[in-house]
């Protein structure tokens, strides 16, 4: 029964997936410019957290600092663009290189010590802002009165220098999203996805079966800061200037969290339902509270119905949509 | 006697605080050989596991696997070594499948996704869960959780097995099941299994030899017959009015 349901399910998934990659393809031709940089706002809050889910939702490790890598990929390939005219490509990479470093060394001072848990949370924290403080005093990058990109005409569209319309980054976007699709899809069905999950819901148990615990966190750390920072270069020329107090920002940590979370921890899909959720949410609260004056009635009704998705569906939101489309096998 | 042993561990001893869990504990299992660890509550016998398994370090002697030193190493490489156990209060991956929990076992042997999980099927076909196999593990019954225990680290192909109370809390016909599959197993494969167990029909029954520990240390041991008559044993469990009993009767 089992063995025969799965080739429909995975045929109704791939289907699925089709159908999604087309539909958001066409959407730049269907709709104006407001709603493709509202777009941009979802695939960014999508990739983002994908690159979370990794070290969260597939391994377990609570990070609440990943506006530090956002900043690290931002800031590296931005600085070195104005500085040394060095083309945002290549800049990225560098950033890549410095985001791993960071993040696998963070991990590995805090596994090593076995700071886990919230403490670890707590950790992550205290180095995005050790980082945030920094910035502010890097006059190199311009402090804390910001660091800017030269803004050309956005008529001109330039891939390689990422100079270009709100519908390139569009497209670059929704390729980088679809790539971590991809990417986090193989992880899962590799020994090391396993192993993730495996030190997610029982380390001791995990490290009985063999498992160097202690490498296999520090990599799935390494590898999500290096993803965050790729979209924070993406960020910074999407932006074109960057303050520490932004950029670094702990709202920005949580706002990343904030779209897994709802759409679905650990799952593959659930980052990017999160975000489009989250985003299109957040822009239909604007423009609702727009008809009243009463102050921070957007952000209350948000909150509400975050609280709302929290306490009817813990899991997130995908996994309760993928039984109600049958993509998912059922899981008893 | 003549060949070495596979196991063999020599003078453990471990405090914590004040309470000297294990002192001093020498035994050895032989290759395929099945020996069982008893002893009342807090006679030292899941500390003496996790010195084996690598959970902590003793503070005295030496733990030797097929010739080779493995004192001290961690959890993962005592398992690397070949150390497979399965714990006394169950760890199931609880969001994961039963057959993608034996996998995980499997993992150490492969990198292979397709091998692990044929390697996986057979150990679950073996232990009679193959009908769970798509069950998320937090669902299961805790027979089927221990048994789950079992096939994890079996899966890890050990060369010992080491069993925490896997019984307890099996029906007495799946007792005598869970016995034949490993007196099987160990028969087959030269598995070597060092088990700790309260269920005396399933230490009689499947134990080539018995080590006895109180208060951390080792009272006694021998054969099943030997060990079921030693005073000794019969005053750390019955009290020594029991043995007065006995010696009088």
């Amino acid at each position: 029964m089992r063995s025969r349901r799965f080739p429909i399910v995975q045929r109704r998934a791939a289907a699925a997936l089709a159908l999604f990659v087309a539909a958001m393809l066409a959407l730049p031709f269907f709709v104006n410019g407001y709603i493709v940089s509202v777009l941009v706002v979802v695939l960014f809050a999508a990739y983002f957290g994908q690159a979370w889910n990794i070290v969260t939702g597939f391994a377990g490790q609570l990070s609440l600092g990943h506006a530090l890598y956002v900043g690290l990929g931002a800031y590296i390939s931005a600085a070195l663009f104005t500085h040394y005219g060095v083309p945002p490509w290549i800049g990225m990479l560098a950033g890549v290189v410095i985001a791993a470093l960071v993040g696998g060394i963070i991990a590995a001072l805090s596994f090593r010590f076995r700071v886990g848990g919230v403490y670890f949370a707590l950790l992550t924290i205290a180095f995005a802002e050790f980082t945030r403080i920094l910035f502010d005093h890097f006059n190199w990058v311009g402090a804390a009165s910001g660091l800017f990109l030269p803004v050309s005409s956005l008529a001109r569209t330039d891939v390689l220098l990422l100079r270009g319309s709100p519908v390139m980054f569009y497209y670059l976007l929704l390729g980088l999203t679809l790539g971590a699709l991809a990417l986090c899809h193989d992880l899962l069905r590799r020994r090391i996805g396993y192993y993730w999950q495996a030190i997610r819901e029982d380390e001791e148990a995990a490290q009985a079966l063999g498992i160097d615990v202690f490498r296999y966190k520090v990599a799935a750390m390494a590898l999500s800061a290096a993803m965050t920072s790729v979209g924070g270069a993406f960020l910074a020329f999407y932006e074109n200037n960057l303050y520490p107090d932004t950029v670094f920002a702990v709202g920005r940590s949580i706002e990343i969290i904030t779209a897994p979370i709802i759409g679905g921890l650990g799952t593959l899909f659930g980052p990017i339902l999160g975000a489009v959720v989250l985003t299109t949410l957040g822009e239909a609260m604007t423009s609702l509270s727009s008809g009243f004056t009463v102050n921070g009635l957007k952000q209350w009704c948000y909150g509400a119905a975050l609280l709302l998705i929290v306490a009817l569906q813990p899991a997130g939101l995908w996994p309760w949509l993928r039984a109600r489309l049958g993509l998912g096998a059922v899981r008893r | 006697m003549s060949a070495p042993p596979l196991l063999e561990v020599c003078g453990l001893a471990k405090r914590f605080r004040g309470l000297q869990a294990v002192d001093g504990v020498s035994f050895a299992v032989p290759k395929g050989g099945i020996v069982a660890l008893i002893g009342p509550n807090g006679a030292g016998k899941t500390t003496t596991f996790n010195l084996i398994a690598g959970v902590f370090a003793p503070d005295i002697g030496r733990v030797v696997l097929d010739g080779t030193d493995i004192t001290g190493l961690r959890a993962d490489q005592a398992c690397r070594a070949g150390i497979g156990r399965t714990f006394q209060v169950v760890k199931p991956f609880g969001a994961l499948t039963v057959l993608e929990n034996v996998m995980v076992g499997a993992f150490k042997a492969t990198a292979d996704r397709t091998a692990a999980r044929h390697a996986a099927l057979a150990i679950l076909d073996r232990l009679g869960l193959a009908d769970k196999a798509g069950t998320v593990a937090k669902s299961l019954t805790l027979p089927d959780r221990k048994k789950l225990e079992t096939a994890r680290a079996l899966a890890t192909r050990p060369k010992i097995l080491l069993l925490d109370e896997v019984m307890s809390g099996l029906r007495p016909t799946e007792i005598d099941a869970m016995v034949r599959t490993f007196a099987d197993l160990s028969r087959e494969m030269g598995l070597a299994i060092l088990l700790t167990e309260h269920v005396m029909r399933a230490v009689m029954a499947l134990s080539h030899h018995i080590v006895v520990l109180h208060h951390g240390q080792k009272i006694c041991e021998g054969t099943p017959e030997q060990v079921s008559r030693d005073p000794r044993v019969l005053e750390c469990y019955l009290g020594s009015a029991a043995t007065a009993a006995a010696g009088s009767g």
